[in-house]
């Protein structure tokens, strides 16, 4: 019997446990719902949640233990009449029912905050499972510090994160250099300067730029951003022939964390209490005196902070340097010649088909692993100073 | 530090005061000039984020909209019994074993019919021009239009042909006399011939539905690839994360904001969620190549994995909304339903959570924004894969093999021929259509419903 006929087959049986539950209980009470212990509707749910819970664990015990079987399905319905018998002998008008109801949706409400739990164990497991299986074919010294990155499907490969993580890195730092200043200045000027009108058009034009997939940054670099810098600066100064670049990325990544620096910035700056600014104010400074001295230090380690989240969205950023970062793994300062990220190879190394046995392929986990790591490791610090902050002025 | 001090010599100095408060000195204009400065360097920072978004929507709709026109040749075609019906029994199993080279044959031979009527004089065409004029899917459609409706067969029909990307091109500006010289693909004849077709009604750009039903189409002929396929894909891996995380989600944040007593678990989870907000989006593509596919063994390129990973990574935004929606409910909500004998359980179902629905569904609705843009971990889980067959209906659809919008935008970009570069962009005015769509339904529902206590 195919799965959705068994689950078919145990709903209607619910409902039907449904209407017994409930008319047997107004049986018991001779028709005045007043001398139940529960509303009615109660003794109706505990009768149907008595057939569905034994009958979806024994729907997974089976599929497990016998996998698809006639046996299997008969068990299923076995175990949902049971419980339907069980509950109607217990439905009496003194009967508990809305706490035994209760006490089943609270599981369930436990249950499904698990699955943020389960999805984090999840991500670890796969990650280390995997590269402990790298590991074990190469050695872990050469792939944390070596410098030269060749895969060769034959054998022989080196397999050195270096060159990856300078990449990342070195686009991550333009990015910044790009994001942090213009969202910094736009969420001074729209918190401390700006009045509610302009404020009212500035702030979600900006967070548009939040909103556009990463994917369209990434067709923007290639086709608009890596042209116009080859054929404008790069080619003229002899600097590079590439229109795939650290610089393009790095800008083009560099617009995407403007609205992600700003939003943040602008929460933060808000949260300084004004009597600092009046302070400020009253004893003459002009406004931006006042945002210099006082605003921006006292907002300084929840900014750190929103840097430090925004740093690490860059680090993990995919579809922008897939397509405007390139593909060539090198070590070099150049920010014109073509370098490729962490997250370029992991793409690179699990699209197409796998052999899940060889080094080349495994890779992939370990430098899933060394980026989780990094970014965990930001996010945790960068959450860290921004909720310590926060509680300074509450 | 202040004006009037350093402004303004005191009076008991006994001397004339040589200075005005209306008259600014040299220090009050330093001040005034950086104060003014630092205002500039705010609004040059907005102008820059403004622009910046400017040139990037300008430059998509650009490169894009032409993706939604497409040129079509008018000709009129006979269809000779001879060639697609060879033993004349109209038999279809028959008809069946002619091949799509017969067609070509048929069409060529319609346009020189045409040229040769119209008495056009064109120089150096050839008959490698003319098999190349036309798309190779035209020959295509008009042998799945004659299988069909074995009617045709004898008959001269005059359907609209696809003409070839090149010619499609030379119309939107993208190929030039000059590339068509030089390139090995396209003849100057050709294009002569395009524009006397032109001139004569024949060759007509119009709006190209295809491409938005179309599955996707192989490397030489960019004019019939479609996002048919990559809308279905996304919109039932869309139909899986709402049906998934919607539940859970609101039944997690029910119990962190109601019932979880505070403790050191209820921390855990709590800090596991705000990192799972900020895990890597391609993390969770190799949690989903590691548990679904490798593990758990479902297919892949199927939209029930993408929809899995898509649905644990928009779980956290959910949560995150939905507890805000839920905290922004007063207190004093609570304490009624309670004090009328609500046992805490019905407070929370019967009066908290229907007045924080609004904010839950504004949450909800852009998290799956964001799970619709989102392509790195699709590419994961094998969703590049060329899919030409359009998936069945749910639920055994979500176990065939599809693409997905930005996944097909990335397909598109690796491919050589410059016109699926058009396609992209065309395909990302969709996407972004879409994305808007979802993000107004969100500003209404908050404008229409949001309360404030």
């Amino acid at each position: 019997m195919p799965v959705s006929w068994i689950i078919l087959l145990v709903l209607v049986l619910a409902a039907t446990a449904y209407v017994l539950g409930r008319r047997r209980a107004l049986e018991g009470a001779n028709g005045d719902p007043r001398r139940l212990h529960s509303r009615p509707v109660y003794y109706g749910w505990n009768a149907a949640l008595s057939a569905l819970v034994p009958a979806v664990l024994m729907l997974v015990v089976t599929r497990l233990a016998l996998g698809s079987s006639n046996l299997g399905a008969l068990l299923v319905l076995a175990a949902a009449i049971a419980g339907v018998i069980f509950a109607l002998s217990r439905t009496t008008p003194d009967f508990r029912a809305r706490n035994m109801v209760e006490q089943v949706v609270k599981a369930g409400l436990i249950l499904c905050s698990s699955v943020a739990i389960a999805t984090t164990l999840g991500i670890i497991l796969s990650l280390v499972f995997e590269s402990a299986q790298f590991f074990r074919m190469y050695p872990w010294q050469d792939f944390l510090f070596g410098t030269e990155w060749t895969p060769a499907f034959g054998g022989g490969s080196k397999l050195g994160m270096l060159p990856l993580l300078w990449g990342t890195l070195y686009i991550s730092l333009i990015a910044l250099l790009v994001a942090v200043p213009i969202g910094l200045f736009a969420a001074i000027y729209m918190s401390e300067y700006a009045g509610p009108r302009v404020r009212a058009w500035v702030k979600p034009a900006i967070e548009i730029l939040a909103g556009i997939p990463t994917i369209v940054y990434g067709l923007f670099a290639l086709v608009t951003v890596g042209p116009l810098l080859r054929d404008w600066i790069a080619a003229p100064t002899g600097l590079g022939d590439s229109g795939s670049s650290v610089m393009t990325a790095g800008i083009v990544m560099g617009i995407m964390l403007i609205p992600f620096v700003s939003s943040l910035s602008d929460d933060i700056i808000n949260a300084v209490p004004q009597s600092l600014r009046d302070g400020s104010l009253g004893l003459g400074s002009t406004p931006s005196e006042t945002i210099r001295n006082v605003v921006l230090p006292a907002a300084l380690p929840g900014i750190v902070g929103a840097i430090l989240l925004a740093a690490s969205r860059a680090i993990g950023e995919t579809m922008i340097v897939v397509l405007g970062a390139g593909a060539m793994a090198r070590i070099s300062g150049n920010p014109f010649e073509a370098m490729t990220t962490i997250t370029v190879k992991i793409v690179g190394q699990l699209t197409g088909d796998n052999d899940f046995a060889s080094p080349e392929t495994l890779v992939a986990f370990a430098l899933g692993l060394t980026l989780f790591v990094i970014t965990l490791a930001l996010n945790i610090f960068a959450l860290y100073i921004v909720r310590k902050y926060r509680e300074q002025y509450e | 530090m202040t004006d009037t001090t350093s402004g303004v010599v005191p009076e008991s100095a006994g001397e004339p005061a040589m200075k005005s408060l209306l008259i600014a000195d040299a220090r009050t204009r330093r001040r005034n000039a950086a104060e003014t400065r630092f205002r500039a360097y705010g609004i040059i920072a907005i102008g820059l984020a403004i622009a910046a978004l400017f040139w990037l929507l300008s430059t998509i709709l650009a490169d894009g909209s032409s993706a939604f026109r497409q040129t079509y040749a008018t000709i009129p075609v006979s269809i000779d019994a001879s060639v697609v019906d060879p033993k004349g029994n109209r038999n279809p199993e028959e008809m069946r074993k002619v091949l799509t080279l017969s067609y070509e044959k048929l069409l060529t031979t319609g346009l020189k019919d045409y040229i040769a009527k119209e008495n056009l004089q064109i120089e150096g065409l050839s008959d490698r021009d003319l098999k190349g004029f036309l798309s190779d899917q035209a020959k295509a459609n008009l042998r799945a239009s004659v299988l069909n409706d074995p009617e045709l067969i004898g008959q001269v029909v005059t359907v609209p042909a696809l003409t070839s990307s090149r010619i499609d091109g030379y119309f939107k500006g993208r190929v030039t006399a000059e590339q068509a010289a030089r390139d090995s693909k396209t003849s100057p004849a050709q294009l002569a011939l395009a524009d006397a077709l032109k001139s004569r009604d024949v060759l007509e750009t119009r709006f190209n539905m295809g491409f938005l039903t179309n599955a996707d189409a192989s490397e030489t002929r960019p004019e019939s690839a479609g996002l048919g396929v990559a809308i279905l894909g996304s919109a039932y891996m869309m139909l899986i994360v709402l049906v998934l995380a919607l539940p859970i989600g609101v039944a997690a944040s029910i119990y962190l904001e109601e019932f979880a007593p505070k403790n050191r678990l209820t921390d855990v989870i709590e800090v596991n969620i705000a990192n799972l907000a900020a895990v890597p989006s391609i993390v969770y593509g190799i949690l989903g190549l590691a548990v679904f596919i490798n593990f758990v063994g479902l297919p892949r390129s199927a939209p029930i994995v993408g929809g899995l990973v898509l649905t644990l990574m928009t779980l956290p935004t959910i949560i995150i909304a939905t507890r805000a929606a839920l905290k922004a409910v007063p207190p004093s909500i609570r304490d009624a339903a309670l004090g009328v004998g609500a046992s805490r359980m019905q407070t929370v179902f019967h009066h908290v959570l229907p007045l924080a629905m609004p904010g839950i569904l504004t949450g909800t609705i852009i998290g799956l924004a964001h799970a619709l843009g989102e392509t790195a971990p699709l590419l994961l889980i094998g969703m590049v894969a060329f899919v030409q067959d359009y998936p069945d209906a749910p639920p055994a659809g979500l176990f065939d093999p599809a693409s997905a919008l930005p996944v097909q935008i990335y397909n598109w970009t690796r491919r050589a021929d410059p016109a699926f570069f058009e396609r992209a962009a065309g395909a990302i005015i969709v996407l972004l259509v879409f994305l808007l769509i979802m993000n107004l339904a969100a500003i209404w529902l908050r404008r229409r419903f949001e309360r404030r206590w």
